[in-house]
Formats: C-alpha cells, sequence, structure tokens
C-alpha cells in the first residue's frame, strides 16, 4: 500500500536491500477476499437473525444494528415445533448414516480384498449411480413408499438415505482397506480367525478413524437432503430442517418473515458448521478419496 | 452356484455374504425406480386416465418433441449447468491456487473455504433469495450505495437476473467442493518438478501451464463429471429461490419433472421425461469416463 515509485523501479535489481514482498501482499489480499466470499453470505444470515424487524426492513440497509432481539429464535420454537424438525433432522442422518456403514463397510471390504466374481462391474455401477440426481428417483420412490405405506413414516427416508450414501461409503472404505497392510488378515488367517470374525475383532477398530470419515460425509448429505424429505413427507411433526424452512411462509405472500427464515437458516446450518469446524481434515480425506480414487 | 472345496471358492463365498445386503439396498433404490421409469413411460397414467395406467406405446416421447415447455427447460439447464460448471471450475482452480500457498492462519482460511459447501442447499437458497431480495436485499444497497443503479433492481423478477442469481448461489455454494478435489491434486505435484523447471528458466505462467495444469487434468475432470451430474439434476437450489420463475426462465428439467408428476399427476409422462434425462446423463458420462480413459493411459505411458 505505501509503494513508492523509487522501489518499484529497483525491481530488476534482484538483490534489493527493501524489496517489497509483492507475493505476500497479494496472497494475503487473495485470502481475505476467499474468507469473505465464503464466509460473507452466511454471516449475513446470521446477522439478519438477530435484527429487529423495523431494521430488517430498514431502507437503506442496516448493516450494524444498535438493537438485536432473539425473538425470531423464540418464534420458531414457540409457533412452530421447531425442535421437532432438528429432532426429525438428526435422527433420520443418525440411522441412516448407521446403516449405511454396517452396510457399507462389510461390502467395501469385500471388494478390495475377496476379488469376488463381477467386483469390478459392481465398482463400475457404484459409481455411475453416484451422478444420479433424486429426481431420477422420486418417481418409482413414491410407488414403492405407497405400496409400502411407508408415506409419513421415517422410513421413507432412512432407506433413501441410507442407499443414496452407499456408493460414496463404499469407495471411501474400499480405498482405506486397500491401503491396509496384508499381513495382519494373513497372521489373523494363521491364529484361525474366519473372515467374519477378522473382520469383526481385528479390522473393524482399525478402521475406526475411516468409519469417522464417512460417517461424517453421509450425515452431511442425509441432513441436507431435500427432494425425498418435501416429496415423502407431510405431516408436519414428521419435516426435517431443509423443508420446514424453504415452507416457512407469512400469511400471505407479501408479508415473508425474513427473522425467521433467517433464523431457521441459522439453526439448520449450525450442526454443520460445528462438524466442519472439528473435522475439516476428515471431510477433505474423504471427499478425495471418494472421488478421486474411485 | 460356489465350489466351497477350494480357497478361492469359500473366499468366493464370503466376498458375495458380504456384498449382498448393499447390493440389494442399493438396486431397492436406484436399480428398481430407474426401471420403472423405462417401463411407466410407454403408459399413459395422468387424470385424463383416471391415474389408472393404459398403454401407450412411444406417446409420451412424441410428445416430448413437441412439448416446448420441455425443450425450454432443456436449454435452460444447459446454461445453468455450462455456466455454473465453467465459473466453478475458474474459482475453484484459483481458490486451490491461494490455497495452496503458505500464509498464516492456513488452517483456518481452509476449513471456512469448505463451509459452503457443508451446507444445506435448500437453507442456502433461501439465504440468497433474502440477499437478492428486491426490496431489502443487500446486493440492491450495495449497487445503490455506489451509484451503479438508481433503483433497486427485481433480481429474481427478471428471467435473465433471475438466472443470473440462482447460477451465481450455485457457485457459491459448489466451488468449495471443486477446490478441496483440485487442492488435493496439488497437494500431490512433487515441488522437484516446479525447482527443475524453474532451473530452466521457466516463468511461474509456464509452470502453471507446463506442469500444474497437464498434472491437474485428472482431478479437474473428475471434479467435472461430478459437478457436472450434480448441475444437470440441480432442484432444491431453484425449487426455493425461484420456484422455477418468473415465467419459467428458470425452470430447470428437475423442476419440470416434479412439477409434472406433483402437481399435475402426469405419472407416465413425468417417467419419459426422467427415462430421458437418465439417457442423457449416462451419454454425459460415457463420453467423460472415454476422455478419463484416455488421459490416463497417456499420463502412464509416458511416465
Amino acid at each position: 500500500m505505501t509503494a513508492t515509485p523509487e522501489v518499484v523501479s529497483t525491481t530488476p535489481r534482484q538483490a534489493g536491500g527493501a524489496k517489497i514482498p509483492w507475493r505476500k501482499i497479494l496472497t494475503t489480499i487473495a485470502v481475505i477476499l476467499v474468507v469473505i466470499f465464503c464466509l460473507a453470505p452466511v454471516m449475513w444470515q446470521v446477522l439478519t437473525s438477530f435484527k429487529v424487524n423495523e431494521d430488517i426492513a430498514a431502507v437503506p440497509t442496516v448493516y450494524f444494528p444498535t438493537r438485536y432481539t432473539l425473538d425470531h429464535y423464540i418464534e420458531l420454537f414457540v409457533r412452530r415445533p421447531f425442535w421437532r424438525y432438528i429432532l426429525n433432522s438428526a435422527f433420520v442422518s443418525i440411522v441412516s448414516t448407521a446403516l449405511a456403514l454396517t452396510l457399507g463397510a462389510p461390502a467395501s471390504y469385500a471388494l478390495a480384498r475377496l476379488r469376488p466374481w463381477g467386483g469390478k462391474v459392481i465398482l463400475a455401477g457404484i459409481l455411475i449411480v453416484t451422478l444420479f440426481p433424486g429426481i431420477l428417483l422420486f418417481i418409482g420412490l413414491l410407488e414403492i413408499i405407497q405400496q409400502l405405506g411407508w408415506g409419513n413414516n421415517y422410513l421413507a427416508l432412512i432407506v433413501p438415505y441410507t442407499a443414496i450414501n452407499l456408493p460414496l461409503t463404499i469407495l471411501v472404505l474400499r480405498s482405506f482397506f486397500e491401503q491396509l497392510p496384508k499381513d495382519l488378515e494373513d497372521s489373523a488367517r494363521v491364529d484361525g480367525y474366519n473372515t467374519f470374525q477378522m473382520l469383526w475383532q481385528i479390522l473393524l477398530p482399525m478402521t475406526l478413524p475411516a468409519l469417522v470419515t464417512t460417517g461424517i460425509l453421509t450425515f452431511i448429505f442425509a441432513w441436507n437432503e431435500f427432494i425425498f424429505a418435501l416429496t415423502f413427507i407431510t405431516r408436519e411433526e414428521l419435516k426435517t430442517i431443509p423443508v420446514a424452512a424453504a415452507q416457512l411462509g407469512g400469511a400471505s405472500v407479501f408479508e415473508i418473515p425474513y427473522g425467521p427464515i433467517a433464523a431457521a437458516t441459522v439453526l439448520g446450518t449450525l450442526p454443520l458448521v460445528l462438524l466442519v469446524l472439528f473435522f475439516q481434515r476428515k471431510i477433505v480425506q474423504g471427499l478425495t478419496a471418494g472421488a478421486v480414487k474411485g | 452356484m460356489f465350489n466351497t472345496k477350494t480357497i478361492r471358492g469359500r473366499e468366493q463365498r464370503t466376498a458375495w455374504i458380504l456384498i449382498v445386503p448393499a447390493l440389494l439396498m442399493l438396486l431397492f433404490v436406484f436399480g428398481y425406480p430407474i426401471l420403472r421409469a423405462f417401463w411407466l413411460s410407454l403408459f399413459t397414467q395422468n387424470l385424463g386416465t383416471r391415474l389408472q395406467p393404459v398403454f401407450s406405446g412411444f406417446d409420451n416421447y412424441s410428445r416430448m418433441a413437441g412439448d416446448g415447455r420441455f425443450w425450454q427447460s432443456f436449454w435452460v439447464t444447459i446454461i445453468f449447468t455450462v455456466s455454473s460448471v465453467v465459473l466453478e471450475l475458474i474459482l475453484g482452480l484459483a481458490i486451490a491456487l491461494i490455497l495452496n500457498q503458505k500464509f498464516f492462519g492456513r488452517g483456518l482460511v481452509r476449513t471456512s473455504a469448505i463451509i459452503p459447501w457443508a451446507l444445506p442447499t435448500a437453507l442456502i437458497g433461501l439465504a440468497w433469495a433474502w440477499i437478492f431480495n428486491d426490496q431489502f436485499g443487500i446486493v440492491n444497497d450495495i449497487l445503490l450505495r455506489l451509484g451503479i443503479i438508481n433503483t433497486g433492481i427485481n433480481w429474481l423478477g427478471d428471467p435473465t437476473l433471475a438466472m443470473f442469481a440462482v447460477i451465481f448461489a450455485d457457485v457459491w455454494k459448489t466451488t468449495p467442493f471443486i477446490s478441496i478435489l483440485l487442492l488435493a491434486g496439488l497437494q500431490s505435484i512433487s515441488p522437484d518438478l516446479y525447482e527443475a523447471h524453474s532451473i530452466d528458466g521457466a516463468t511461474p505462467w509456464q509452470n502453471f501451464r507446463q506442469i500444474t495444469l497437464p498434472l491437474l487434468l485428472p482431478q479437474i475432470l473428475i471434479a467435472m463429471l461430478f459437478r457436472f451430474a450434480q448441475a444437470f439434476g440441480v432442484f432444491d437450489l431453484i425449487q426455493v429461490m425461484t420456484g422455477g420463475g418468473p415465467g419459467g426462465a428458470t425452470e430447470v428439467v428437475s423442476l419440470y419433472i416434479y412439477s409434472t408428476v406433483m402437481r399435475y399427476l402426469d405419472f407416465g409422462y413425468g417417467a419419459a421425461l426422467v427415462v430421458v434425462t437418465f439417457l442423457l446423463l449416462i451419454l454425459a458420462v460415457a463420453i467423460a469416463s472415454l476422455l478419463l480413459n484416455k488421459l490416463r493411459a497417456r499420463t502412464s505411458g509416458t511416465t
């Protein structure tokens, strides 16, 4: 910022004493821009959620409000069953994550180590399936759910969420099993373990870090899912946060409750922000293992 | 089926016992609905047939050929997909290059760079709808203060601007995914390569063109493939931000399918739309993986 023309003119002389660290300055500016780009929209929603209604609807916009309020949050819990939404989201996400790991871990071990007949075809299928958007599945699933009478039942979400998370689970865990030293299994066999005992008693404890990595990702995906939750659940007490928040409406189109919507956004994103803060490294590991190694 | 007398045979049986539960789950949720859509697409099943399926051959498909709303949604999808993927790729690469530098607080910055990706798209859609709000939105306020505009713009009420807004929101939401993948790729490139190249007198730009880009190409293609499929099937973001409006300007194929089935209860036609979308997606994936394989063969051939 304090660039004097004199210094600029000496740049060709590499060994200049007072050389401005351009690279460092540019990097710093770029880093600040990245942080603003990534966080500003979220921060704006956080700020909105604490503003009083007059400040929310003020023109020109109030950037630094003098009054703050918790009313919008209180309204969510008093006038709507927001606890239920949170519990629903948490329940569905946790159960489907557990199921995806339970089904995915053995399958990924088999695909990594036991060279099953047709394994390559299954893997290719799994890879393709990760690319399917939910819209391709919802008509068929809707029929199944109607036939089984699963409408307005947690199962209508748990089963599809488990399945849409299985491909990623299998890909990430498979790449983990492939990296494990084979000696371990060989010595377990020498000690008389069969495959199931070995998986359960020896490999599973070692897999714990990978299971956590995968579990975080599947939890995020389940928590964020929208189209199935919108279609298969219509009862208010069973709705998940994304759907409930998107359906927050006022008495009329002209009366959109911006404050409560912002508060709902904050509450619905908070668990995920915490996950990212604590498990940033694992999330990155899992995503790259799932996408690149596959 | 398996010869359990041999070790290999027993191994095969164990492998399949371990795989079958997951496989059944996948067939149930992915396999059946897709096949079912193929089957249903040959029937007319809507309010006109009192929701009873009546075989009608390829009627649904010929109807699609003349369905202006379908073609419009198709083009909207293409525009949305291509522009958001291209923008995300450029921005994602830039962010990955920045995050790969050494600077103070790098861990924290990397963490904040993941946040947009991790948050629920539907909620993010609400946040962006608020940011682009015509009366109280912050975008209008900033532009007014800077003197770029004189009156507030109705961002989500204008066909072109609404498209711009949803693409912008999507770029914000999914650029982190690309930067994560590309950053991992960057970290796997040995610094020795750059050093050797620099000794030969290469400029940073030449370094980028001749080392970074070629070595990053597999990751770029994979990221593009994933993002292409996701953007092609985008639903929640647009449903929440514009609902497909104004006047269908942001109605992508998935929104059209959704309202065909859920609003007009036209199951047969909806299934036909699903089939066509599915086939287009498979075609794109096939082309992309062909390219990827060629690339892999080339890079492994030279080293």
